[in-house]
């Protein structure tokens, strides 16, 4: 008995060594049984064709490498079933940023703006001998906000990001921003307020939720920005 | 072909956790330093970490580093050299501490402080009882490391090329290090990176066998540069099973889970590790909880229909535990084995995980290697740290949680050694010698020009199939004999492996091909010593090896206490021995004695 399956992609290619424009690809592929995810779907094909090109480190959805649109959708093809998805496979890069090479985007834009919320935990105290502490009610806090991966499925989903990518945050890095808010260890929540106290940096979010949908770690990037948006109402009364 | 050079004090490979350490600790002394990476820092897989961090700060059962000392001696099966483990376990606070400043967000007691779990092979007083050693953010304690360094090093304005891979290594006519060459892989250009030190921290190379628990870039780019170099590697037929990947993909189940409370059933539901580890049970060093599932299995005691794995079960905790303290677990095994954890047990292998060898370090992360009768001479302007360093203090089996700390103490160390070097102005910019970049530029031009080759996957699945099958969990005196014919007949293939893809531009068949030169030195290591050495000793398992009151569990110190070195050139093996002496007069040797948990 054979477990064999043969799937079909559509694939948008571009080579900038080669191609004078970007154009889509029709090729199929004969799957093993182990082949259950996506990411397997893609190395198979990269042995039957070695020019396509993806990022792909972990295949567990932990790194964020492999980000890309699917059918439509915005997510990760290590954690995207084969099971469950409509052939012919359609992959694109994630949109909005531009694209070196397949399926390879250049971030550049998105991590400009991950580091310009200022990324790291500040407080100017002398450091204690020992741990801080916090008590597990101040550290459930931030579940829900550390385990981003920063794989950008969410801000290349948010139309504001797309029209705005040098003026507005983003969802991932204003999750990223509110997680250090949130953390009773940082000392620069006026600071981090100030930084966000913009017409575009935050408050181009119109809460269209189209990054919760599309987070492959299930965080929502949305209520955390409803979030930072309460505390700056609140410090302006 | 004209090739671009860059200049600066320090070059640092790799931003994983112990590139990264070190990196803190040049930027923050404001050493002029690149740290080349093959992915976006926070991609590199100390990502993956799940259960935790071994520190004994005592926040849950007491503890301290006598024991911790103790039980990582122990758990190397005494190959471990007894210095820099007494340094290790000795800085664990400190640097654990450390992190929590940086905000690595831990888990928390009830009191506040950092949050404990046990973990295999950690005990009190000296193998009694489980001791709570693992500091834990979760069960992604890797993710939590990793991001919190990453971001200190943001704040630190730490220099990073990412997407750039380091080639090949360049010594002058004396051997010492000088820098590296890179490509960046946006453009396909190769460059020299010269400078005054370098540091190598580029992670394990479990991608030699053909399941593993790493990620497709652990490749061992390290390991396999620093061999082609002339560089011995150590200790490389030491390979850890860790006892739960899940069965079928590889991906990993952390040890926390056992941790927990998870138990390890055979088919017919028994929890069998209360046969092979009365004390310890389910955990038992990972060697031996390997071992045991693997000997369940081969006399048919394993489960489903082909019954080729065992059963992880924590159906017994309650729901809220699982979510709280292992969600990213019940995630990973609804996502790749199809099961709730809540509901139902997880199946699970033994499958490949970390390389205990590397590439020769002393505890100051200085690369050292044998010259005129002395084993450990550094070599000038070259350190190692982290999983592709062999310092060595795990000796022939890892304890679970003692990698992350290697990692944090042994990356800061090597920064350390190098800014003071720095200072003292010992390390100074020496010449390059002419044509630095040609053994690199000369690998790129035989991919362009390549026909009638085999291609990179089927000979990189050769090598994986060999390497798994000869070289696995028990090992046998033929079929390793036979394994040295055929690794060294597949990397007699690797030299001719062609590639269709011809662009510069983001050319995954290109570095792919790249990466299978060093995967391929790493498994040569791998096979040829294990072949030799004929002992059993912590991971290293062989067949032929007696238990006997002589040679307890197999282990033959009479021949074998000593660390394997194994040079590419020539194929040759060399032996050093083993620093059974600790570093300083506030502990006494451990005792070399039969290993039982
Ligand atoms: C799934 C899993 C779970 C684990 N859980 C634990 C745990 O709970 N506790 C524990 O103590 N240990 C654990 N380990 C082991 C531990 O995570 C690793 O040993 C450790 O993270 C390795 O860190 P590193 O910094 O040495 O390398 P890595 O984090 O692998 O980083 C390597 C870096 O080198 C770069 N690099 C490699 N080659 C090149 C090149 N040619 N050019 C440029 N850059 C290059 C990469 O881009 C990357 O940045 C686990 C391992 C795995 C696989
Ligand atoms: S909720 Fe805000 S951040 Fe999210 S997609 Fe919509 S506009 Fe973008
Ligand atoms: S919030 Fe979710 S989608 Fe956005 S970068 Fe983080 S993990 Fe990815
Ligand atoms: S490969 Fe790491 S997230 Fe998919």
């Amino acid at each position: 008995m054979s477990s064999k399956r043969t799937v079909q992609f559509k694939i948008y290619r571009y080579d900038p060594d080669k191609d004078a424009a970007p154009y889509m690809q029709d090729i199929s592929v004969e799957l093993e049984e182990s082949d259950k995810k996506l990411l397997d779907a893609l190395v198979r094909l990269k042995a039957k064709d070695d020019s396509l090109s993806f990022r792909r480190s972990c295949r567990e959805g932990v790194c964020g490498s492999d980000a890309m649109n699917i059918n439509g959708k915005n997510g990760l093809a290590c954690l995207t079933s084969m099971d469950d998805i409509a052939q012919p496979i359609t992959l694109r890069p994630l949109p909005g940023l531009p694209v070196i090479r397949d399926v390879i985007v250049d971030m550049t834009q998105f991590f400009k703006q991950y580091h310009s919320i200022k990324p790291y935990l500040i407080n100017n105290e002398p450091a204690p001998e020992r741990e801080r502490l916090q008590s597990p009610e101040d550290r459930d806090e931030l579940n829900g906000l550390y385990e981003c991966i920063l794989c950008a499925c969410c801000s290349t989903s948010c139309p504001s990001f797309w029209w705005n990518p040098d003026k507005f945050v983003g969802p991932a890095g204003l999750l990223a921003a509110y997680r250090f808010l949130a953390d009773t260890r940082d000392q620069a929540t006026s600071e981090r307020l100030d930084n966000l106290e913009d017409p575009y940096r935050l408050f181009r979010c119109h809460s269209i939720m189209n990054c919760v949908d599309v987070c492959p770690k299930h965080l929502n990037p949305t209520k955390a920005i409803g979030k930072i948006k309460d505390m700056m109402v609140r410090r302006a009364v | 072909m004209k090739v671009a050079k860059r200049t600066f004090d320090a070059v640092i490979v790799g931003a994983g956790g112990a590139g990264l350490r070190a990196a803190l600790q040049l930027s923050e002394a404001g050493l002029k330093t690149a740290v080349l990476t093959k992915v976006f820092p926070t991609r590199s897989h100390t990502v993956a970490a799940q259960g935790g961090v071994a520190a004994s700060l005592g926040n849950s059962t007491e503890d301290n580093w006598h024991w911790h000392m103790y039980d990582t001696v122990k758990g190397s099966d005494w190959l471990g050299d007894q210095d820099a483990i007494e340094f290790m376990v000795k800085k664990a606070n400190e640097v654990v501490v450390e992190l929590e400043h940086y905000g690595m967000p831990f888990d928390r007691t009830d009191n506040g402080k950092i949050y404990q779990r046990p973990f295999g092979g950690h005990s009190q007083n000296y193998g009694q009882t489980p001791v709570s050693r693992s500091c834990a953010a979760a069960d992604r304690t890797g993710h939590a490391m990793l991001h919190a360094l990453y971001q200190r090093n943001v704040r630190a304005n730490t220099q990073f090329f990412v997407e750039w891979m380091a080639m090949d290594l360049i010594r002058n006519a004396d051997g010492d290090v000088l820098g590296v060459t890179a490509m960046e892989m946006e453009t396909g250009e190769v460059s020299i990176f010269h400078a005054k030190a370098t540091i190598f921290a580029t992670g394990g190379s479990g991608r030699i066998y053909y399941s593993s628990t790493n990620a497709f870039i652990n490749t061992g780019d390290g390991v396999g540069m620093a061999a082609r170099a002339g560089i011995p590697l150590e200790d490389m037929e030491f390979w850890q099973f860790h006892p739960t990947g899940v069965a079928g993909a590889g991906v990993l189940i952390t040890e926390g889970v056992r941790g927990e409370g998870g138990i390890l059933r055979n088919a017919s539901g028994e929890r069998f590790m209360e046969r092979y580890a009365p004390n310890l049970k389910d955990l038992a060093s990972r060697d031996v909880v390997s071992r045991s599932m693997v000997t369940e299995i081969n006399e048919g005691r394993g489960c489903g229909t082909d019954k080729d794995h065992v059963l992880l079960d924590i159906t017994h905790l309650s729901p809220e535990t699982i979510n709280k303290r292992l969600p990213g677990i019940r995630e990973i095994s609804i996502q790749f084995a199809g099961v709730d954890p809540i509901k139902a047990p997880i199946p699970v292998v033994p499958t490949c995980h970390y390389q205990m060898g590397g590439i020769p370090t002393n505890y100051k992360g200085q690369v050292v290697v044998p010259k005129d009768g002395n084993p450990n001479v550094p070599v000038a302007g070259f350190y190692a740290a982290g999983e592709c360093a062999c310092a060595s203090v795990h000796g022939a089996n890892r304890l679970g949680t003692n990698s992350l700390l290697d990692l944090l103490v042994f990356g800061k160390a090597a920064g350390e050694t190098v800014v003071s070097d720095f200072q003292s102005g010992q390390l100074t910019l020496k010449p390059l010698p002419e044509n630095a970049a040609d053994v690199s530029l000369a690998r790129i031009a035989r991919l362009e020009s390549q026909t009638n080759g085999e291609e990179v996957h089927e000979v990189r699945l050769a090598m994986q199939r060999t390497m798994q099958k000869h070289a696995g969990v028990f090992r046998f005196a033929d079929m390793l004999k036979e394994g040295v014919t055929k690794i060294l007949e597949v990397a007699e293939r690797a030299k001719h492996t062609q590639i269709k893809d011809k662009s510069k531009v983001w050319n995954t068949a290109r570095t792919e091909a790249l990466e299978l030169d060093n995967l391929i030195e790493v498994a040569k290591a791998t096979m040829v010593s294990a072949e030799a050495r004929k002992e059993s000793r912590g991971a290293h398992v062989r067949d032929d090896a007696i238990d006997c009151a002589e040679t307890p569990n197999g282990r033959d110190d009479k021949n074998w206490l000593k660390h394997t070195l194994w040079y590419s050139e020539g194929n040759r093996l060399d032996y050093k021995p083993v620093t059974l002496q600790p570093m300083s007069a506030d502990v006494e040797p451990i005792a070399l004695a039969k290993r039982t948990y």
